[in-house]
C-alpha cells in the first residue's frame, strides 16, 4: 500500500487542476501583456483566475497579485511594507514559531536598522490578543502572524489579533500558506491587510503564489522591471501556473466545512490510535484549535529520521521537523518554542493529510507506526535505561 | 538525502543488534540532545572480541554505522580492533551523506570506549574474562 501523508509539504496537482492547466501550454500560449489576439486570451484566462482566488478569501480581484511562491509573497509583503513604511516606524511584531521564509526576512531586517519582537507561544504553540496588545509600541508598523502552523497545525486567532493591529493602526500580514482551503477566510471581515498562499498546498502546482493586499495599502515592490501585476511585481506570468491556482482555490473553497470536518475526522482516529496504542507518545500542538489535516506526534526514546525510513519502506510518505532531515543538529524551531525538550523534538513526525485521503489509509499508517516504534525501541539504548530505570550516560557531541 | 545499499540493510537488518549481561566492555557515546546515542558491548576472551552487541538511538546512518562497526570488529584482537576508524565504517556502507559522517564518528567511539572500559576493569582487577564460558563446551 502507498500512502502519501506529507501534505503540508506539497500535494498533488488533481486531474480538474490539470485538465484546466493543459490549454495553456500548447495551444493558448500568448503572451498575457500582448496586444493581439493570442495574449487578450491569455489575459482573459489570468482575470479570471485572479477573481477566483479573490472571491476564495473575500477579497477584491484588483487586491490579488500572483507571485512566484509562498516564500516569496512573505518576503514582498514584510519587506515591501517594512520599506514603504520606515518613515512612518520601524517596529515590527511577530511570532518565534513563523515559517523561515518569515523569520529569516525578519532577521535581515534586523540587520537593515529594523526593529523586530518576536511574540513567545504557549505550550499549544498559541499568541494571544492580549499579548500582541502588550507588544504593540507607537512605532509599530507591522504585524505578522501565520494563520496556521505548518508543523504543528495549531491556528493562531487570526481576526481577534488582527483587530488588534488595525486598533494601533499598524499593517497585519498573514501567512497563510497551510490554512488556505482548510479554514474559512475572509480578509475584508477578518481585517487582514497583507495574507500570502501557495498553490502547492491545495493541489495547485508548485512555482505559484498569491499576495493579498488590501486595496490602498502601499508596499514597495522588491523587483524592477515590466508592469505586470499593476507594475508591481514585475516578470511575464506563469500563464498555467496562475489558471491552475484560480481552479485549484476554487475547489479547496469551495466547501470547506464539510471536507474539514471528514479530514479531522480522520485525523482524530489517527491520533486516539497512536495514543492508546503506542505508550510514551505525546501530541503536538493543540488538541482542537488544530490544522483538520494535522497529525504531530513525538515518540520518547527513538529518533525520527529512523521513523520515517521505516515508513518509507512500507511506502508511507511523512515528514519530521527534526534535526537529521535537516543536516542541522537544532531541532524544530517550532517544536522547541511550544516546549517539548531538544529530546522528544528529535523523535516528532508529522502526518499532514490532504482531503483525499482515506480512513483505510489512516489504519494501515497507524499499523505501520506501531510495529516501527517498537522495533526501533528495541534497539533503543533510551529504552533499555528507561526500563532498567537508570539514567542513560552518553557523552557531549 | 539519499543512503546506499549498505546503509539501508544494515539499518533494516542490523547485525548484533542487543544488550549483552555480561559483557567484559560497554561503550556509551553521544546523547539524545543531539539525536545520537550509541551503547556498545564487547565480550574479551584471550585480547579477543569474541562477541559484540550494539543499541543505538538515532537516524538510519547512526543505526547502520553501529551495526557495520559491530560487523567488522567481530573476531579481531584489541589491538586490531582500536586501529578501527569511522573511515573504515564509512567506506563498508559505500559512504556517507556528508551531513552523516558525525554518525560514523561515534560508531568509532562507542567502540573504541567499549575497549577502553574493558582495559579499566582490567587494572582495577574486576576484568570479568569470560572463561566460564568454555566450560560449557566442557
Amino acid at each position: 500500500m502507498k500512502v502519501y501523508m506529507d501534505n503540508g509539504a506539497t500535494t498533488r496537482v488533481t486531474e480538474p487542476v490539470y485538465a484546466a492547466m493543459q490549454p495553456y501550454f500548447c495551444e493558448i500560449f500568448g503572451n498575457p501583456s500582448s496586444v493581439h489576439g493570442f495574449g487578450r486570451e491569455a489575459r482573459k484566462a489570468v482575470e479570471a483566475a485572479r477573481a477566483q482566488v479573490a472571491k476564495a478569501i473575500g477579497a477584491e480581484p484588483r487586491e490579488i497579485y500572483f507571485t512566484g511562491c509562498g516564500t516569496e509573497s512573505d518576503n514582498w509583503a514584510l519587506r515591501g511594507a517594512a520599506y514603504a513604511n520606515a518613515k512612518k516606524g520601524r517596529h515590527i511584531i511577530t511570532t518565534n514559531i513563523e515559517h523561515h521564509a518569515v523569520l529569516h526576512t525578519c532577521r535581515q531586517l534586523e540587520k537593515e536598522g529594523f526593529e523586530v519582537t518576536y511574540l513567545p507561544v504557549d505550550s499549544y504553540g498559541l499568541v494571544t490578543p492580549e499579548q500582541l496588545e502588550a507588544a504593540m509600541r507607537p512605532d509599530t508598523v507591522l504585524v505578522s502572524v501565520m494563520y496556521a502552523n505548518n508543523e504543528v497545525g495549531t491556528i493562531e486567532p487570526i481576526p481577534e489579533l488582527a483587530a488588534v493591529a488595525k486598533r494601533h493602526g499598524a499593517l497585519f500580514h498573514t501567512d497563510a500558506v497551510q490554512a488556505v482551503g482548510h479554514v474559512e477566510i475572509d480578509v475584508k471581515a477578518q481585517n487582514i491587510d497583507m495574507l500570502s498562499l501557495s498553490g502547492h498546498k491545495f493541489h495547485a502546482p508548485k512555482g505559484i503564489g498569491a499576495l493579498y493586499v488590501r486595496h490602498g495599502v502601499r508596499l514597495q515592490r522588491l523587483m524592477e522591471g515590466g508592469a505586470q501585476e499593476r507594475g508591481q511585481r514585475p516578470g511575464t506570468e506563469n500563464l498555467a501556473g496562475i489558471v491552475g491556482l484560480g481552479k485549484a482555490i476554487e475547489l479547496a473553497t469551495g466547501d470547506i466545512p464539510a471536507r474539514a470536518a471528514k479530514m479531522a475526522a480522520i485525523r482524530d482516529h489517527m491520533i486516539e490510535r497512536i495514543m492508546n496504542e503506542i505508550p510514551h507518545v505525546q501530541l503536538n500542538g493543540h488538541p482542537t484549535r488544530r490544522m483538520c489535516g494535522n497529525v504531530n506526534v513525538s515518540f520518547y526514546f527513538i529518533e525520527s529520521e529512523s521513523v520515517l525510513l521505516h515508513l518509507d519502506l512500507r511506502g508511507v510518505a511523512a515528514s519530521s521537523g527534526s534535526a537529521c532531515t535537516s543536516g542541522s543538529l537544532d531541532p524544530s524551531h517550532v517544536l522547541l518554542a511550544i516546549g517539548v525538550s531538544h529530546e522528544h523534538a528529535n523523535g516528532s513526525i508529522r502526518l499532514s493529510l490532504s482531503d483525499e485521503n482515506t480512513m483505510e489509509e489512516a489504519d494501515y499508517v497507524v499499523d505501520c507506526l506501531v510495529e516501527t516504534v517498537a522495533k526501533l525501541r528495541a534497539m533503543s539504548p533510551l529504552y533499555e535505561d528507561f526500563l532498567k530505570g537508570v539514567e542513560t550516560v552518553g557523552t557531549d557531541d | 538525502m539519499e543512503y546506499t545499499e549498505q546503509v539501508m540493510d544494515h539499518f533494516m537488518n542490523p547485525r548484533n543488534m542487543g544488550d549483552m549481561e555480561d559483557a567484559s566492555g560497554v561503550g556509551t557515546v553521544g546523547n539524545a540532545k543531539c539525536g545520537d546515542i550509541m551503547r556498545i558491548y564487547i565480550k574479551v576472551e584471550n585480547d579477543v572480541i569474541t562477541d559484540v552487541k550494539f543499541k543505538t538511538f538515532g537516524c538510519g546512518a547512526a543505526i547502520a554505522t553501529s551495526s557495520k562497526a559491530t560487523e567488522i570488529v567481530k573476531g579481531m584482537t584489541l589491538e586490531q580492533a582500536e586501529q578501527v576508524t569511522n573511515k573504515m565504517v564509512m567506506e563498508a556502507l559505500g559512504g556517507l551523506p556528508p551531513v552523516k559522517v558525525h554518525c560514523s564518528v561515534l560508531a568509532e567511539e562507542a567502540l573504541h570506549a567499549a575497549i577502553q572500559d574493558y582495559r579499566a576493569k582490567l587494572e582495577k582487577g574486576e576484568a570479568p574474562e569470560a572463561e566460564e564460558e568454555e566450560v560449557r563446551y566442557v
